[in-house]
Formats: structure tokens, C-alpha cells, sequence
């Protein structure tokens, strides 16, 4: 979990160092930017090939750094352009794919120094558009049974006024969630 | 080798402070450069200026002050542009200058940034005429009605000033940024090289230039590597070598075919597999590549070793000396701070016996080749008094034993790293440049090289 860890930082260092890299006078550095997509690559190569040892056993526990991994990864993602995804990667996990999605943005804005389309600016519309699938549903996913155990406790709360003589009607104790 | 080294007073020409740390940016050094007789000295530097030391010829009155270099002329060579196509600044920053070798009295000089290349031509004047017959002393037009006979004009001496005024200008041949210039042997041609072409040009011909090495793919997105140096041969004019960022060398001839693509010969050292870290990829990078004096072999850098390899030997280099092995555990942090992209230089000494390059906390490294002893030495105002003997230097590493004076690796100082080296081409005379200030170190006892 270690190297799957260092492996993480760097990329994220990398990806960093991509960006700002952008703005640096005197315009985008070819070699420095291979470079970094290269060190990124190889870091994903490791990270994802340790995720894959840790999930082989089928450790419950392992599962949860996998999700954490989901859940903040899409806020990362928030503050990255994204491009179209037009890439055509091997599709994995869903988690897998988006991290794929949004380092290939990436390669591609710094591999291409003179296509230059990253530097026209994109209106907030162009930024997430709706019709792109989004991560949205398996987090829903992972609250519904949330959500089922709410409703339970609040039919226990409607039979508890009940024994105690003060009958509350369920919508009231609904409404008052 | 001269372990004796004595240090000629430090040139400071430039606005340093010496009570507080702050260095104007554009002061910093970028590129050092001795002429092919040594005489000359010129520094370029990241605000665009170049300029040009002198070594005083030998006196006998002031014998200490034999052999000094000072500054000879200063101008600026490139300016800032702005890429209005493509919404780019383009930095004056000087990344290489090449003298030319001399065939009059006039010097000349190719320096780049990033995108041109200007070729300057540098001429003394000592003489002025004087007694012209229609302009006065203070160039005046004199009233005709008083000119009563003629007079022939008569050169007479006159302080030195030293012109330069810049000859051609290459331009618009560079989509990438312009890593080296190399001056062909034939005095008639030379090369540029930047990421992923070199260019061919004649030295009169500005509007055109031929393009001999083309590395770019059809699709960017397959881009695995860039050049990252190139360099003719010293004496054969149909060879030239570049260096890549996999850490491979080709040598190419371009007598086999217009677009020298195909490589004559591919120097490449097989990946230890017991090394492989995140970073493999970026320290085996080579930084720099120079061919020896002889012509027979080369000197590259890569961020923690310097190689010599034999032309004759593409399979894996003659020698491999380390430079700062100590930080091989500290690549994590180096790359976190960016010191693991800073590109070192290196150069050999005259008769190819020795080589030096750069590191960090100013100190530089020296390695000779025959008797295997290296020495690190240091270049601060504080070790370099003027004819002080250089004291050498030891690093540390992490759990060794420590001796007296040793510095630790954790306490070197990674902002301070001298990336520019030259050697005097026959003499034992090294420039040293340490961000903005330039050390040239003399070594006395022993100046006829061995």
C-alpha cells in the first residue's frame, strides 16, 4: 500500500507541475512535460498494478480505500478542464476509467503544444456537460441503502409516539427529518 | 592532476548584494564559452546579454596579474519577443553561444535563445582618423570659405572600444525550443538542434536552412523522446552526434542520405533492471554531450553520472563516473522541487585526460581519466580569495563516517547549482558560473596540460 501511496503523490505532484507549466513563460516545455507524463505513467502503471494485487485476495477491508480513492478523486477532478472523452483507453472500473479519462485530458493537452486548443477559454457550460456519464449514480448507489435505514428508524420513531400515547402521523415525523 | 588550484579574484560584473541573497533573474548566468584559443571568455546570460572577457597578455612588470580575464565588451543579444500566432512569450534567455574560429582580425559568435540564432561579430577599433578636410574635430561641417588647402585624413590612436554589431539573424526555422549550436569544422556550416529537429545552415544563408534530423511523430501522442543536444564532430564535417532524453546517443553521417533519420550508430547502455525506479526515465535523460578534443570519444551527462564512451564501442560506455550517487535515495524530493529536471553540463580539459561537470551547493566535480582520482571543489566567494589554493571538498552521505569539514548530504544547498562549466582548450583554466557570478580558476603550478 505503500508504493500504491507514493505512487498516488507523485502523480499528483506531476500532474500539478503539468499544469502550471502551462503558464510558465516562454511556453510549454516538450521535454519536461514528456517527462512528467512519462514518471505519471509509469506511477499509474505501478498504482494500478498494486491496487489489483490488494484486490486479488478479496480482503472486504481493501475495498474501502478503493472507495475512498472514487470519492475523491471526482473533486479532484472538479478543478481540471475536461476534454471530450475521445480517447480510447481499455475501460476498467468505473474508478479506473475516470482516472484514465482525466490523465489522457491531460496527455493529450500536453502533447499536443501546437494544436493549442487548451488555451481558448471554456465557459462554465462547456465545463462539466450533463449528457457525460458521471460518477453520480454509484454514489447513489451507496447512499440507497442509506437511505433505507433512515426510513426504518423514522417508522420506529412513529410506533414509539405511538406507545407513548401521542400518536404522531408518519408524514409529520417525515417533515421533521 | 593539479590539486593545486588557484583562484583569480571573482568577477563580479554583475548587481549582487553581498549582505542578503537576492539575485536579479535575469543576471543569472546561462551559458560560458572560451574561444578556440582561449583569449576570449563569453557568458550569456537569461536576460538576453552577452558578454566577453579578455585575458590580459602576460607582463613582466605586474607579474600577478598575468593571465587575468576581464570584461572585454557587454551588449544585449536578444530581447523578448512575443509569439502573436500562438500567444507565446519567447525568452531572451541566452542557452548557448559558439565562437567561430578566427580568420581576421574580427571575432565572431553564434548565440540562440530559445527560437533564433544571431551571429555577432566583435572588432576592436584602436585608431581614428583624423584631419578630414570638410567636418571639424567634433564632426561638424566646416564653412567651405574656410577651407584654404587639403589635407589627407591620418589615422591616429585612440582608447580601444571594442564593437559588435550583429551580422546575420536566423530566424522562424524552430518550432521547439533551440537546445544547441554546433559550428561545423568546414568553418561554413552549422547546426541547431531543439526538441525534435536539427537544422543545417550555411553561415552566410539566413533565409533558408536544411532540416537532417526529423524525430517528431505523425501522431504527438506517440512522442517517447526528444533531442537533447547535438554537436558535430571536431574534425570530420560529415559527422555529428545527438543525444536523447531515453539517454541514447546517434551518430550520424550526413553523407549517407539528406535526412539522417537512420543513425550511423546508436550508443545506448543496456537499463539495469535492479535500478528501476518512478524516476528512471528522467535521471537517465542526457543533459549534455561533447566530443573530446581527439574526436575519438564522448562525454555525456545524465542527472547523476557522467560517461565517457568510446566511438568505436556502441554497446555500453568506456567509463562511468559518479557525481552525486548520494542523492540517488533523494529523488522523491528532488523531484518534488524540480532539481531532478535541472540540466548539468560537462566539459573535458584539453588533452582529454580530464572531465568536469557541475552539481550542487556550487560545489563542481573533477574526474581524471587516467589516474581515476575525481575531487570536488567548491566555488563561493568564501573559499575563493584571490590566489587561495581551492581546499577540496567531501560530501557525506547519510550514516557515513564524518570527517572534519565534511558536509552532510541533507545540508547542501539545491539552489545553489552550477549547470555551466568550460575548460580552457589548452590551458588549465576553468570558468565556473554559480547562478549569477562567474569563478575562473587558474591552475598555476601545473598550466601546461598532461
Amino acid at each position: 500500500m505503500e508504493v500504491s501511496a507514493e505512487a498516488k503523490r507523485i502523480m499528483v505532484v506531476a500532474l500539478g507541475k503539468l499544469y502550471s507549466s502551462r503558464t510558465q513563460r516562454g511556453g510549454l516545455r516538450l521535454h519536461r512535460s514528456l517527462l512528467l507524463t512519462l514518471v505519471m505513467k509509469s506511477a499509474r502503471d505501478i498504482y494500478h498494478a498494486a491496487q489489483a494485487e490488494s484486490a486479488a485476495p478479496g480482503c472486504e477491508h481493501q475495498q474501502q480505500p478503493a472507495a475512498e480513492v472514487v470519492t475523491t478523486e471526482p473533486l479532484g477532478a472538479q478543478d481540471l478542464q475536461v476534454s471530450p472523452p475521445s480517447r480510447t483507453l481499455p475501460e476498467e472500473k468505473v474508478a479506473a476509467s475516470s482516472t484514465e479519462t482525466r490523465k489522457s485530458a491531460a496527455d493529450k493537452e500536453n502533447r499536443c503544444p501546437a494544436a493549442q486548443h487548451t488555451r481558448k477559454r471554456r465557459g462554465k457550460a462547456a465545463a462539466e456537460p450533463d449528457f457525460l456519464p458521471c460518477k453520480k449514480a454509484k454514489l447513489e448507489q451507496v447512499n440507497c441503502p442509506q437511505q433505507l435505514l433512515v426510513s426504518a428508524v423514522l417508522v420506529d420513531y412513529v410506533k414509539c409516539g405511538n406507545e407513548l400515547g401521542n400518536p404522531i402521523p408518519l408524514q409529520r415525523a417525515i417533515a421533521a427529518c | 592532476m593539479g590539486e593545486d588550484t588557484d583562484a583569480t579574484p571573482t568577477l563580479n560584473h554583475r548587481g549582487f548584494l553581498p549582505d542578503h541573497n537576492y539575485v536579479t533573474e535575469a543576471d543569472i548566468i546561462s551559458t560560458v564559452e572560451f574561444n578556440h584559443t582561449g583569449e576570449l571568455l563569453a557568458t550569456g546570460d537569461k536576460g538576453g546579454r552577452v558578454v566577453i572577457f579578455q585575458r590580459e597578455p602576460e607582463s613582466k612588470t605586474e607579474p600577478f596579474s598575468q593571465g587575468e580575464y576581464n570584461v572585454y565588451s557587454t551588449f544585449q543579444s536578444h530581447e523578448p519577443e512575443f509569439d502573436y500566432l500562438k500567444s507565446l512569450e519567447i525568452e531572451e534567455k541566452i542557452n548557448k553561444i559558439r565562437w567561430l574560429p578566427q580568420q581576421n582580425a574580427a571575432h565572431f559568435l553564434l548565440s540562440t535563445n530559445d527560437k533564433t540564432i544571431k551571429l555577432w561579430k566583435v572588432s576592436e577599433r584602436d585608431k581614428r582618423p583624423e584631419g578630414y578636410n570638410l567636418k571639424d574635430e567634433e564632426g561638424r561641417i566646416k564653412d567651405i570659405s574656410t577651407v584654404t588647402s587639403l589635407q589627407v585624413p591620418v589615422l591616429k590612436p585612440m582608447d580601444l572600444m571594442v564593437e559588435v554589431s550583429p551580422r546575420r539573424v536566423f530566424a522562424n526555422a524552430h518550432t521547439y525550443h533551440v537546445n544547441s549550436i554546433s559550428v561545423n569544422s568546414d568553418y561554413e556550416t552549422y547546426m541547431s538542434a531543439d526538441d525534435l529537429r536539427i537544422n543545417l545552415w550555411h553561415l552566410d544563408i539566413t533565409d533558408r536552412s536544411f532540416n537532417i534530423v526529423d524525430i517528431k511523430p505523425a501522431n504527438m501522442e506517440d512522442l517517447t523522446e526528444v533531442i537533447t543536444a547535438a554537436e558535430f564532430h571536431p574534425h570530420h564535417c560529415n559527422l555529428f552526434v545527438y543525444s536523447s532524453s531515453k539517454g541514447t546517443l546517434r551518430l550520424c553521417d550526413m553523407r549517407e542520405a539528406a535526412l539522417c533519420d537512420k543513425h550511423s550508430k546508436l550508443f545506448e547502455e543496456p537499463e539495469d533492471p535492479s535500478a528501476r525506479s518512478f524516476f528512471s526515465e528522467i535521471i537517465s535523460s542526457v543533459s549534455d554531450v561533447k566530443f573530446s578534443h581527439s574526436g575519438r570519444y564522448l562525454l555525456t551527462r545524465d542527472y547523476l553520472t557522467a560517461k565517457v564512451w568510446d566511438l568505436n564501442m556502441e554497446s555500453k560506455p568506456l567509463e562511468t563516473y559518479q557525481v552525486h550517487d548520494y542523492l540517488r535515495s533523494k529523488l522523491c524530493s528532488l523531484y518534488e522541487n524540480d532539481c531532478i529536471f535541472d540540466k548539468f553540463e560537462c566539459a573535458w580539459n584539453g588533452s582529454d585526460s580530464v572531465i568536469m561537470t557541475g552539481a550542487y551547493n556550487n560545489f563542481f566535480r573533477m574526474f581524471d581519466r587516467n589516474t581515476k582520482r575525481d575531487v570536488t571543489l567548491e566555488a563561493s566567494r568564501e573559499s575563493s580569495k584571490p590566489r587561495a589554493v581551492l581546499k577540496p571538498r567531501r560530501v557525506c552521505a547519510a550514516g557515513g563516517k564524518r570527517r572534519k569539514d565534511d558536509i552532510s548530504v541533507d545540508s547542501l544547498d539545491f539552489t545553489k547549482k552550477i549547470l555551466h562549466t568550460a575548460w580552457h582548450p589548452t590551458e588549465n583554466i576553468i570558468a565556473i558560473a554559480a547562478t549569477n557570478n562567474l569563478y575562473i580558476f587558474q591552475d598555476k603550478l601545473n598550466s601546461e596540460m598532461h
